[in-house]
């Protein structure tokens, strides 16, 4: 097969701007992806397929015959588990990854989510660590996410964030009647309310149109492909430079290493399954944080005995997600006006600054509820079925409010992936297995969030809320999964640098979530896309025609 | 769907009166093709389900879970993404029988509403990995999408106050507003 600059891993949220960057900047390319190329047509509004309800399989993959992990519970009880089912902690596998069907909310974190041991001193039993990269640093490149992909919002309202040298592309969706609920009481209490940014057209932007504000949306793909993804951005941007090759249903196996310890190439199994290698000058590993950090455990060699990258046994380690808290106001008048996507306003009032508590979160309304999620949300004290269970789904099914925040996690080394040493996949390589959780001081946050949250809800005139906060004993990563191979300046201490180049072997980078040091309390899909334009600028400036030297 | 299309509007009361005919005749109406018979389950089977699900989900103003197709969802599933609980359906309808058989000595189908939820509580201690399959599937099969012969011309969705079909376009006629009315 013809050699190649770079083969990409992973066509999500980073894979797609980094296989956009390398071809613009004349790289060859190929963009491996293990799923297809979904459209809305494939998804159907199937409130029971998609990727929030999976009861009925995963509708953006991965499909449940042949891809098994393995998730370790709290008593070490380990358990096989398919893609569809929640400990399986699913992202997405096709062309866009999960922002095809993300709700698109695209925040930026703030300054000190980038130093939270220097903020708050590390909690005993955490590995909370300092990234080695600034806000500052970032800044240009959320940017630059901000303009290629397309973000609506307006964040002027909260004195909550960093610094920025340009507002958003486009202007918020109309406030919808939570907002209008909302916003003030929110005034009264004293919060900084403002419109949540988003990957979605308000107006016609990049050769679309703007939403229509159906109530399908989160979990779901856009109908009228208002909602951007690199699936409708990046990707075909790198398709039309004529340096970038996509090749979908092709499943990574390791990255090849040549004698002198660097990568030349990766073997993937190609649609039909047969085994074959592309040959490239460097590797770019991006397949999200449990995936990313399962690729490099399985590139196993006699010089990287334990996998790549993996010479102080790091990679996997510290897994992390996001803690959702938060609370269902139940009131007496309407408050559901089918005006999609439902989620509309946030406070970042109480990521930081509370005397006690490391950190904190955003707090939001939430995305439109589909009625069957809200069979298990109803008032306190309602029965789990029959007559009355029934009546409730009536009576509250329009009047209610859900705020609900990524409390930002709190990491720790047990908390990981690491090879299943006996269940394998559908092309016989040993699956992830996932085991550990946060450290418990994120819990202790995310209660007090949900209180706040509780509270919000009642200024607007809830009659009843019911809190939402429990300790689970696993990690939850799922969409929000990162922290697998943390940067850092130590190459002891950290799996890449702090341009998402191995330390171990320089023409391997990992540039997705996996190089998150912590998550933030927002939804990391933005961070994800400024590292992956901060990495890319990088690797190109470094970029020495034929070969990589850094 | 044939004559009784989703255009033709029945009166809650029509739909009620339909439904108690029995769910069989529906079902008949709507998929043709199974004629009484299931992709999964025996009829006796059936029966039985449709007792337990229309405890779970029991008809008032508005159907219940049976009326509306939530018996062919779940049959469907069971020979489709649901496989891997065949057995525990098989086993967990057969115990719902014995225990209206030991109690009140009579098919479940055939006792009355009260003693079916007595049944059905029961069953909720006795079998909580079958009880938790069937509610959660009964929900399903009301208040999910149509598309898998539950919820039956979207009867719960026009229930909860929700425009069905989905009104799409709204929102394109004025850009200046930013997409909302």
């Amino acid at each position: 097969m013809k050699r190649v600059n770079a083969v990409v891993v992973g066509a999500g949220a980073a894979g797609g701007i980094v296989a956009k960057e390398l071809s613009m900047a004349g790289l060859s390319v190929v963009l491996l992806e293990r799923g297809p190329w979904y459209t809305s047509n494939d998804c159907r509004k199937d409130d029971l397929r998609n990727q929030r309800t999976t009861v009925l399989g995963n509708a953006f993959g991965p499909e449940d015959d042949g891809n098994p992990r393995v998730v370790v519970d709290a008593s070490g009880a380990a358990q096989t588990v398919l893609p569809s089912q929640g400990g399986y902690q699913n992202n997405a596998a096709c062309v866009g990854g999960g922002t095809l069907s993300y709700g698109a909310m695209a925040w930026r974190y703030l300054p000190q989510d980038f130093r939270m041991r220097s903020t708050y001193g590390a909690p005993a039993g955490s590995s909370l660590e300092d990234w080695p990269i600034s806000y500052d640093d970032l800044e240009p490149f959320y940017e630059k996410a901000e303009y290629e992909i397309g973000i609506s919002g307006d964040d002027s309202g909260t004195p909550f964030k960093g610094a920025r040298k340009r507002p958003l592309p486009m202007p918020p969706l109309a406030p919808n009647r939570e907002f209008q609920i909302l916003e003030p009481a929110a005034r009264r209490l004293g919060l900084h309310p403002f419109h949540i940014p988003m990957f979605r057209n308000s107006v016609p932007y990049n050769g679309r149109g703007p939403c229509m504000r159906c109530r399908f949306c989160v979990g779901f793909a856009c109908e009228v492909d208002a909602k951007n993804g690199s699936q409708n951005t990046v990707i075909p941007t790198a398709l039309a430079s004529g340096n970038c090759e996509l090749r979908t249903g092709c499943m990574a196996k390791q990255v090849l290493t040549d004698d002198r310890g660097r990568a030349r190439g990766v073997a993937y199994f190609d649609a039909q399954g047969h085994l074959v290698e592309q040959p490239s000058d460097i590797v770019v590993v991006s397949a999200c944080a449990i995936e990313s950090a399962r690729l490099l455990l399985n590139s196993q060699s006699r010089l990287f005995p334990n996998g790549l990258g993996n010479g102080y046994d790091l990679v996997g380690r510290n897994l992390q997600g996001h803690h959702y808290t938060g609370a269902v106001g139940f009131f007496n008048f309407d408050t559901y006006d089918d005006v999609g996507p439902g989620a509309s306003i946030a406070v970042s009032d109480y990521n930081h600054g509370t005397p006690g508590l490391a950190g904190g979160g955003m707090l939001a309304n939430e995305f439109i509820r589909l009625p069957i999620q809200m069979v298990d949300r109803l008032p306190a004290g309602t029965l789990g079925w029959g007559l009355k269970h029934k009546q409730a789904m009536r009576d509250s099914y329009k009047r209610n409010i859900v705020i609900m925040g990524p409390t930002q996690p709190i990491p720790t080394a047990n908390a990981r992936v690491t090879l299943d040493p006996a269940v394998r996949d559908k092309w016989g390589m040993p699956v992830a297995r996932i085991s550990g959780n946060l450290h418990p001081h994120t819990f202790d946050i995310g209660l007090v969030q949900a209180q706040r949250a509780q509270a919000w809800l009642k200024e607007a005139g809830a009659e009843t809320t019911v809190l939402s906060a429990g300790r689970p004993t696993m990690v939850s990563a799922g969409q929000h999964q990162a922290g697998t191979c943390r940067m850092g300046n130590d190459p002891q201490g950290s799996v890449v640098n702090r341009n998402c180049q191995l330390h171990d072997v320089d023409n391997v980078f990992v540039i997705d979530s996996s190089v998150h040091v912590t998550n933030g309390g927002f939804n990391p899909a933005l961070t994800i896309m400024a590292i992956a334009y901060f990495a890319s600028d990088a690797l190109v400036r470094n970029w020495k025609g034929t070969e990589f030297r850094s | 769907m044939p004559s009784t299309g989703s255009g033709v509007r029945l009166t809650r009361r029509q739909f009620v009166a339909a439904g108690a005919i029995g769910g069989a005749g529906l079902a008949a109406g709507c998929h043709a093709r199974n004629q009484g018979n299931w992709d999964f389950l025996n009829d006796a089977q059936a029966r039985t389900l449709a007792a337990l699900c229309d405890q779970i989900i029991p008809q008032d103003d508005f159907p219940s879970a049976s009326q509306a197709g939530a018996v062919t969802y779940i049959d469907r599933q069971l020979a489709r993404h649901y496989r891997r609980h065949r057995n525990t359906y098989r086993d967990g309808l057969e115990q719902a029988e014995a225990i209206g058989r030991t109690r009140f000595g009579q098919e479940l189908a055939a006792l009355p509403a009260p003693r079916q939820l007595e049944v059905v509580s029961a069953l909720e201690h006795q079998n909580r990995t079958f009880f938790d399959l069937l509610r959660n599937h009964t929900f399903e099969g009301y208040y999910g999408t149509p598309r898998h012969g539950g919820n039956r011309d979207a009867v719960s969705w026009r229930m909860l106050g929700l425009a069905t079909p989905l009104i799409r376009g709204r929102a394109q006629y004025d850009l200046r507003k930013g997409g909302a009315s």
